[in-house]
């Protein structure tokens, strides 16, 4: 394997290029093309427009306009995927260690629990919570999303973290109770801050998911107070589906965040996803 | 769903297994354990059960009764009729069958396709950041946004697809079709996640086996069959699970791009029942239909926790 690649790996990885850059500079030109180009049939627009874009970061919402209410969901997404990556993390790293290191009674059986919980089908449980949510009046708000999400996301937090705590060595944890430092001290002072890359990969992977979450959102939000950017496009994909520059501008808005965490931890997420599911 | 999943660790394994080849002072350290995993568990386990539970328990008891909007407060019960009342509806088995279309052939492909951009990326490539920083996109777009995108690039009068091939064809015109091109939508974004599955179990495999591989004259398809595959099949097993079930739960990508049509024929299982619970407001045969959708995916789950099982009994 130390031999180097042939030529033909490098035409693959054009190819590769291509395929997957492709429908991301479509989405783009898209949002730059004023709404007679988009219909024209150009493939890049004579008189590219920012136009959108200033709309959506400009305009005020309410009512009918969309790029206002693209500005306001996406704030409501950040908000609500932030605060349920937070609770999520602080809750799955404190569990995660405890499947990790310590033996107790139905440790198996809480650990399958709480991975089945993950593989729920949301649309199974979505009828009762609509009735509980309103119950509580908290439909259409933000608070009512973090807690839903939160138990999407925190099983999964409490997976990888208690995988990436595994692959941890014992050792330096026993040193430090030896010397005298609490378990908890320990788990505070020492295994934590080894295990940062473990929980910027999780915290990643949280983040993502909790924006990218549809249905949830779809059902309980019904203004801009809590609505969601995903449920934002979806919405405006329908109804204006002549006009896709302004849902291609809010699409390239949406895809920033999560692309960026992407990027940026792309280095984490082989090792994350290692952690998180082959090893068990 | 607590239920089904209580059984693999308890019929499997009827005594605590404990981890192999960890050293520690017992007498002290295991003493009060379980109180502290208690206290770490608890925030947890109040998030999580604490919104799950009561929607399955409801759930289940929402589908024995026939609930309406047509007729508000007196619900009657209604036993099991749901449940025999999917098996008796006609449009239920079609929806079937595009899932189980849907979900064999998105997974297939995506693994076929995975595992070569995995053993792409596993090459030693000059600028490997860049190749997979690149893989790494598609499965980064938000769904929703690749639905849009994708529905867009479909239109038959502006579409881009038409364009490039200079023809008029109406994409998401015709039920098998559309179908098929929303497959298409989801091997774009998900390929990328399968890929990098896939390279992480590349990755846990030693150079040396290759080269002794080499040393042995093998060929290279040879080497990835008898020694690649082999090694890698808890990752492809977990991915293939994992997948299926996604698949199977499909509902994002189908809502934007078809809204199950045309004529149904895009609709899912996951679609169909939110079609029933939510535009038809038939909340007992929606539960109903969602309480076999549990059980489907929990009959995936045990699976691939019997998979990861295994792994753990071999070391992996």
């Amino acid at each position: 394997m130390r031999n180097r690649p042939s030529p033909v790996l490098y035409i693959f990885c054009a190819v590769l290029a291509v395929v997957v850059l492709a429908p991301f500079a479509w989405l783009v030109i898209s949002s730059i093309s004023p709404s007679n180009e988009l219909t024209a049939g150009t493939l890049w627009p004579d008189h590219p427009t920012l136009a959108r874009y200033r709309d959506i970061f400009t305009s005020s919402a309410g009512g009918d306009n969309v790029a206002g209410t693209f500005r306001i969901a996406m704030l409501n997404s950040l908000i609500v995927a932030s605060c349920t990556t937070l609770i999520s993390l602080v809750v799955g790293s404190l569990g995660g260690y405890a499947f990790a290191r310590l033996r107790f009674r139905f440790r198996r059986t809480t650990l399958f629990a709480f991975l089945a919980i993950y593989m729920l089908p949301p649309i199974a449980l979505v009828i009762p919570l609509y009735l509980a949510m309103a119950n509580l009046q908290l439909l259409d708000t933000k608070l009512g999303l973090i807690v839903t999400y939160c138990s999407i996301v925190t099983p999964f937090c409490l997976w990888t973290m208690s995988n990436f705590y595994l692959s941890l060595p014992i050792e330096l944890e026993d040193a430090a109770r030896v010397d005298g430092c609490s378990r908890l001290g320990a788990l505070l002072r020492i295994v934590l801050p080894l295990a940062r890359p473990g929980i910027v990969a999780t915290a990643m992977f949280g983040f993502l998911l909790a924006w990218d979450e549809f249905l949830y959102s779809l059902i309980f939000t019904s203004t801009t107070n809590a609505k969601t950017i995903p449920v934002a496009i979806a919405e405006f994909t329908g109804k204006f589906s002549s006009d896709f520059g302004l849902v291609a501008a809010g699409g390239v808005l949406a895809a920033l965040p999560p692309v960026l965490l992407a990027l940026l931890f792309q280095r984490y997420i082989v090792s994350g996803l290692t952690a998180g599911s082959v090893k068990g | 769903m607590s239920q089904t999943q209580t059984k693999p660790a308890t019929a499997g394994s009827p005594a605590p297994r404990q981890k192999p080849a960890r050293p520690r002072p017992k007498a002290v350290v295991v003493r009060g354990e379980g109180k502290f995993a208690v206290f770490l568990l608890l925030p947890a386990a109040l998030v999580v059960f604490g919104v799950v539970l009561y929607p399955v328990i409801r759930t289940l008891l929402i589908s024995l009764y026939k609930v309406d909007s047509a007729m508000p407060g007196s619900y009657p019960f209604a036993g099991l009729s749901n449940y025999t009342k999917v098996f008796s509806d006609p449009s239920f088995y079609p929806v079937l069958g595009h899932t189980a279309y849907f979900t064999l052939v998105s997974t297939a492909v995506e693994l076929v396709l995975g595992m070569g951009v995995a053993l792409l990326l596993n090459a030693p490539l000059r600028f490997r950041w860049l190749w997979r920083s690149l893989v790494v996109l598609p499965w980064a777009l938000p769904t929703i946004v690749n639905g849009a995108l994708w529905r867009w690039i479909y239109n038959g009068q502006y579409g881009v697809l038409n364009q490039l091939l200079g023809t008029d064809t109406q994409w998401l015109g015709s039920p098998f079709l559309a179908l098929n091109m929303v497959i298409v939508a989801d091997v774009w974004k998900n390929t990328s996640i399968v890929a990098f599955f896939l390279l992480a179990g590349l990755q846990t495999i030693p150079a040396e086996l290759h080269e002794a591989a080499v040393v042995d004259g093998a060929s290279k398809l040879r080497t990835f069959w008898s020694v690649v595959v082999p090694l890698l099949k808890p990752s492809i097993a977990v991915v293939l699970v994992l997948r299926t079930i996604e698949a199977f739960k499909v509902f994002d990508i189908i809502y934007v791009m078809t809204g199950g049509g045309p004529a149904s024929g895009t609709q899912t299982v996951a679609f169909y029942t939110y079609l029933q619970a939510f535009s038809n407001q038939l909340f007992g045969y929606g539960a109903a239909l969602a309480y076999l959708i549990v059980i489907a995916v929990g009959a995936l789950a045990m699976f691939y926790l019997r998979i990861l099982r295994q792994n753990q009994l071999a070391g992996v």
